[in-house]
């Protein structure tokens, strides 16, 4: 039995009813958690001597509108956590869905791994997720008072304002963007397989 | 008495030793630092939301522009990504180039590191000779690319093409004469690979020079040794890799690992720290230069063995050559698909990490079967080392913020992303 496989049934043994999903694809575990479960789970996959993820390498907030140019049926966005577990030499990715569209709450992972502070800081900023529980939950990429939430799909690629010196005023203003949004190569989501290496 | 006043000092973000647009709020208690906080995005170019718009392909160059000191150790992870979600393999000796360019990335990073480092906390002399040494490394990048920084070289499948026979020579000029010239053109006149190992052989001699400007230099020491100490507990906890977790003795490095390409048939060593301080940071580095200058040295005897394909034969992915473009119905239509539509990934997501300069470098992709990515999450090691800054910088003096910045290898391509 491969590392991988071992992990996912160590998962399901350990987590028990707590995994709503454990997938293992292209040598990868996802592990999906519900949003109350989220914490308590952490702290197990950090504590629990088969798992020992004692780091977290990333956090990635996801908004799933328009996923496969079609409506998504599910709740919208989501966090995935990608760990590390040094002594058992495995990753494995956390997802968790936020259940409020549109007042997407989780909680916050800082008291599992410091290392997550900036990175929850850049999922609220890209995308709106709120933690519950992070201490300092500001704005990190973003201008200073910048409005919006750039990376989710709602949000166009040009922005709304563009900023710009104003002789007169003799500062820099903020006013509405002036340039077209322009498609050289449209999105397409063409049949299943059509994109596989071995399709015809 | 003597009052004493506490002060906030705005440090950047145009400061030189700021590596950058580092803005960093510090409250200062006399000399001493109490509170750091780094504000970071003043170079957020939205790269993420970008390559949404981008088909895979068009992004590549992108990579470059993320950590602008070792690029095609970016493009490396993206471009593996992209071949994880879509199951191909690499023919074996794109493979090679890729380990071998991916080392010559590594020095071009450290050499950077160590000599700006160097000039930021009074040593002047270091950034001079290891320019000299990224000057050659740099027409590498050019002979092999037509670039000598962003070269978006890495293609998903393999690499662009195949590695030069001649290299690009000085030419007689105003500034030049024949004599200079002939001296210049010496370890021209071969392949790339001859350069290359031309470097190789006098590399590890400059390397010798470097240990003999630094490592013993009281004040390089006295600016260094017990600076920014980090545990091992810490180094794990607040998310560091690459050097800053070696140098804390942590023997975690990806190449070794979880080897991708080649890395397990290569013979490499990797070094520890014990003290987790910038000293031992700065030996680490000047280490791992001399084993990545050895790895180079395996590369280059392999791939003047072994000739062969350096990217995919599968035309979903990469376009045909272009000799068969002029008489296959089938290879045109295939370059036509390719270049106006571009790869189509199924769906699935993947995290592929490399052992990037900085730590570990990883692209989170998410694919809905489109021709261009849904998310694409750039993990950079240099963000989990800056977000650590304050828990780093506390307690020390503000002329030790200068060594610590240095240390983490800050480059704000990659952070602000």
């Amino acid at each position: 039995m491969s590392r991988i496989e071992r992990l996912a049934q160590t998962l399901q043994e350990v987590l028990g009813e707590k995994a709503l999903e454990v997938l293992v694809d292209r040598g990868e575990v996802t592990l999906r958690v519900s949003a109350a479960d989220y914490p308590v789970v952490a702290e197990l996959l950090r504590d629990h001597p088969d798992l020992a993820f004692e780091q977290l390498i990333d956090l990635s907030g996801l908004d799933y509108s328009g996923y496969g140019n079609r409506p998504w049926p599910g709740p919208r966005f989501a966090v995935a956590v990608h760990l590390l577990s040094l002594q058992h030499n495995v990753r494995l990715r956390l997802k968790t869905f936020a259940e409020d569209d549109e007042f997407p709450m989780l909680p916050s992972l800082i008291e599992v791994w410091p290392s997550v502070d900036w990175y929850e800081r850049e999922a609220f900023d890209l995308f709106g997720i709120l933690f519950e529980g992070h201490p300092d939950l500001r704005r990190i990429l973003t201008d200073y008072g910048f409005v919006g939430h750039p990376l989710r799909k709602d949000f166009p690629v040009s922005g709304h304002v563009e900023m710009r010196y104003d002789p007169h005023l003799r500062r820099v203003i903020y006013q509405p963007v002036t340039i077209e949004p322009r498609v050289n190569a449209p999105r397409i989501v063409r049949e299943a397989h059509y994109g596989d290496v071995d399709h015809g | 008495m003597a009052e004493i006043r506490n002060y906030t000092i705005n440090f950047g973000p145009q400061h030189p030793s700021a590596h950058g647009v580092l803005r960093l709020i510090l409250e200062l208690d006399g000399e001493v630092v109490e509170r750091a906080d780094p504000h970071i995005g003043l170079l957020h170019r939205g790269t993420e939301k970008l390559a949404e718009t981008r088909t895979w392909v068009q992004s590549v160059p992108y990579m470059d522009r993320l950590d602008y000191v070792s690029m095609m150790c970016n493009e490396h992870a993206y471009c593996m990504a992209i071949e994880r979600l879509l199951g191909i393999e690499v023919p074996i000796r794109a493979q090679y180039i890729r380990v071998m360019f991916d080392e010559i990335t590594r020095i071009l990073n450290h050499l950077l590191n160590i000599g700006t480092h160097a000039l930021d906390i009074g040593a002047m002399t270091m950034v001079l000779y290891t320019f000299r040494e990224r000057e050659d490394l740099m027409d590498a990048y050019e002979a092999v690319s037509g670039a000598r920084m962003h070269a978006a070289y890495y293609r998903p499948g393999g690499v662009y093409r195949d590695l030069p026979d001649q290299m690009p020579k000085y030419q007689v000029s105003k500034v030049k004469d024949e004599k200079r010239v002939r001296e210049l053109n010496r370890n021209r006149e071969g392949s790339l690979l001859d350069f290359l190992e031309d470097f190789t052989e006098r590399f590890p001699k400059y390397l010798d020079d470097y240990h003999e400007l630094l490592t013993d230099n009281r004040i390089w020491k006295q600016r260094t040794v017990g600076i920014g100490v980090v545990s091992p507990e810490q180094a794990l906890a607040w998310g560091f890799t690459g050097p800053m977790l070696r140098g804390s003795g942590v023997a975690w490095d990806l190449r070794k690992k979880q080897p991708y390409e080649v890395y397990d048939q290569l013979e490499f060593d990797v070094p520890v720290g014990t003290n987790g301080d910038c000293y031992d940071r700065y030996l680490v580095r000047m280490e791992e230069m001399r084993q990545s200058n050895r790895i180079i040295k395996q590369c280059i005897d392999w791939l003047r063995k072994n000739p062969g394909p350096v990217i995919t034969d599968n035309h979903k992915v990469a376009p045909p050559p272009r000799a068969k473009m002029k008489e296959g119905m089938e290879e045109l239509i295939h370059h036509f698909k390719l270049m106006t539509e571009g790869i189509h990934v199924p769906p699935g997501e993947v995290y592929a990490a490399v052992e990037h300069p900085k730590g570990e470098f990883g692209v989170y992709a998410v694919s809905d079967g489109a021709n261009k990515p849904y998310r694409v999450k750039l993990r950079a090691p240099g963000f989990a080392h800056l977000s650590a800054m304050d828990r780093m910088a506390r307690g020390h003096l503000v002329a030790d913020v200068v060594a610590i910045i240095g240390t983490m290898d800050i480059v704000f391509g990659e952070i602000d992303r």
